[in-house]
């Protein structure tokens, strides 16, 4: 007969109240072990929608640490809540009319000149990332570096949720973006493809999707081979 | 000589011209000012609330990154960022708990040691050039342009953090007499030109632009100058909202000291961005005789 193998338990504090889980799981495994069902704060379950964001502390440090629940193991001792939403305003704009003078990113972000460069965000940010250094790229009219320093952002929004000056940096981030897109570097492979759009080149796919019904379309989903697809190209 | 150079958010956008005129006329007189790698905004008001660490970090960040460079002296141009972060310096100079707290909350950086000092890049002409070397170097000719110099409030108080004497400061003079023009005296000089009041209370700049503007006028200036960003936007582009409240108003070109010291060095389109300005000065300068005809076209 073989060895039984024992995992080990370790104990976690989700939203206070104790739970006792394995080893080795991911804060998101862990909690539905815990009996918690997702409706919200759970998305790709990949690293890349940035629905899953959680704050946590371990035991004996005074530090608040902040993880994607979906990409990072529990940690015994962790007392943890999920942030799966954060209120932050999007400023209504329209690229096209978006003017280069000035600094459009004050504009339609005008609270950005409130930073006080604490750097708070940046200790958010469970990409990792210069999240200050974005902003006050952007404060300083340096397009291009905001959008360079921010294009990994995946908008889980902790950065927002813990800013003195109440910025919703990701907002800022994507406008630079679009900014940088329009201004800084066009991108030839844009007009390239836009071109081909508008002259047809993907109408008869298009139209062979609309004609297929629903199990159709599901099998052709199911049967999708992303890899060959790359190596196509 | 090489300085780390501090340029501060306004200098990178509205400001543009002040730093590119700034920079060409420092190496002309062979200071190589470098910009930093790494900076955030200064802070843009010092607080004077004592219980108010949160408004220091900020400047201090910024301290660090010199100190990072391996320098102990930044040169910056924006009389605002100068005085908020001298005042900075100072304060965690003279208070190690505030510094000390500052730095474990910034416990990511290297902490600050408050070895750094702020120059504004008058007092590296005065004291480190001479006006002297820099008027031997003057090209250009300015054929009587009678100039106001503008400290405002930044510059020159408070006393402990001033670049020259706060009551009668002759820095700016000296630096407009070794590059040939003519300075005209102007008791306004020290006068505060409204500063953030421009976001909320245009009337009360325009009082104040009518009234500095007007006095410089009236003993004869052709044009101001001054090291501001924020002073030269309610003195300069705030002349439109002050002719319509006051119609009696005209006003003349507000420049930065650098674009005229850039000029008498023989700069000028490429460094200049006088397009930048709300009273285009390029008109005045062609009937003087200061630049020519055609060379305003590009000298943007
Ligand atoms: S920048 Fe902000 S929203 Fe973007 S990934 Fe980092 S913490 Fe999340
Ligand atoms: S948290 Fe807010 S105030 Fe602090 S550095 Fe980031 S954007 Fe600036
Ligand atoms: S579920 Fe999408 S990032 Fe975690």
């Amino acid at each position: 007969m073989p060895d039984k193998v024992k995992t080990k338990m370790i104990r976690v504090h989700i939203m206070g109240k104790e739970h006792l889980v394995p080893e080795g799981l991911t804060i998101m495994k862990a909690m539905e072990y815990a009996g918690y069902r997702f409706i919200r704060g759970a998305g790709c379950r990949a690293g890349f929608c940035g629905a899953c964001g959680t704050v946590y502390r371990l035991k004996g440090d005074y530090k608040l640490y902040f993880e994607l629940a979906c990409q990072s193991a529990a940690i015994d001792g962790m007392s943890l809540t999920q942030l799966p939403f954060v209120p932050a305003n999007k400023a209504t704009y329209t690229v096209r009319l978006i003017k280069e003078t000035g600094n459009p990113i004050l504009k339609f972000y005008p609270e950005v000149a409130r930073c006080v460069s604490c750097n708070t965000c940046t200790k958010a940010c469970p990409q990792q990332l210069e999240v200050m250094d974005y902003i006050q790229a952007a404060l300083k009219n340096d397009i291009e570096k905001a959008a360079k320093l921010s294009f990994d952002c995946i908008q889980c929004g902790l950065c927002a949720i813990r800013c003195p000056a109440e910025i919703a940096q990701y907002h800022v981030g994507q406008l630079a973006r679009r900014v940088y897109g329009k201004f800084v570097k066009k991108s030839n492979q844009l007009n390239k493809r836009l071109n081909e759009t508008n002259k047809g080149k993907f109408n008869s796919e298009l139209d062979e999707l609309m004609k297929m019904d629903k199990a159709a379309i599901k099998q052709k989903y199911t049967e999708r081979d992303l890899e060959s697809l790359a190596k196509k190209k | 000589m090489k300085i780390p150079y501090y340029p501060g958010c306004t200098l990178k956008a509205q400001g543009l011209g002040f730093e590119t005129s700034a920079i060409a006329s420092a190496k002309a007189v062979d200071i190589e000012m470098m910009e930093l790698q790494r900076w955030n905004c200064c802070g843009t008001v010092f607080s004077l609330a004592s219980d108010d660490l949160m408004h220091y970090i900020a400047p201090i960040r910024n301290f660090i990154r010199v100190q990072e460079a391996g320098y102990d002296k930044v040169v910056t141009l924006c009389s605002m960022c100068y005085n908020t972060m001298k005042r900075a310096n100072l304060l965690v100079k003279n208070d190690s708990e505030k510094l000390k707290t500052l730095n474990d909350f910034m416990y990511r950086e290297e902490d600050y040691k408050g070895n750094v000092e702020i120059v504004h890049l008058l007092e590296l002409l005065r004291d480190e050039i001479g006006f002297e070397t820099i008027s031997k170097k003057v090209i250009r000719k300015f054929n009587e342009l009678k100039v106001a110099p503008y400290y405002g409030c930044m510059l020159t108080r408070p006393k402990e953090v001033g670049i020259d004497d706060w009551e009668e400061p002759q820095i700016m003079e000296n630096l407009i007499t070794a590059l040939g023009a003519e300075v005209v005296d102007d008791p306004m000089r020290g006068e505060c030109c409204g500063a953030y009041h421009t976001v909320n209370s245009k009337d009360l700049v325009a009082e104040r632009t009518r009234m500095i503007v007007t006095s410089a006028k009236n003993r004869g200036a052709d044009i101001i100058v001054l090291s501001c960003p924020l002073c030269e936007f309610n003195l300069g582009t705030r002349q439109k909202d002050t002719i319509e409240i006051y119609s009696d108003f005209s006003g003349i070109p507000v420049l930065y000291f650098t674009q005229l010291m850039a000029l008498a060095l023989g700069m000028g389109k490429e460094v200049c961005r006088f397009d930048l300005h709300y009273v285009d000065p390029r008109p005045l300068l062609i009937e003087k005789g200061i630049i020519e005809e055609g060379e305003e076209k590009n000298a943007r």
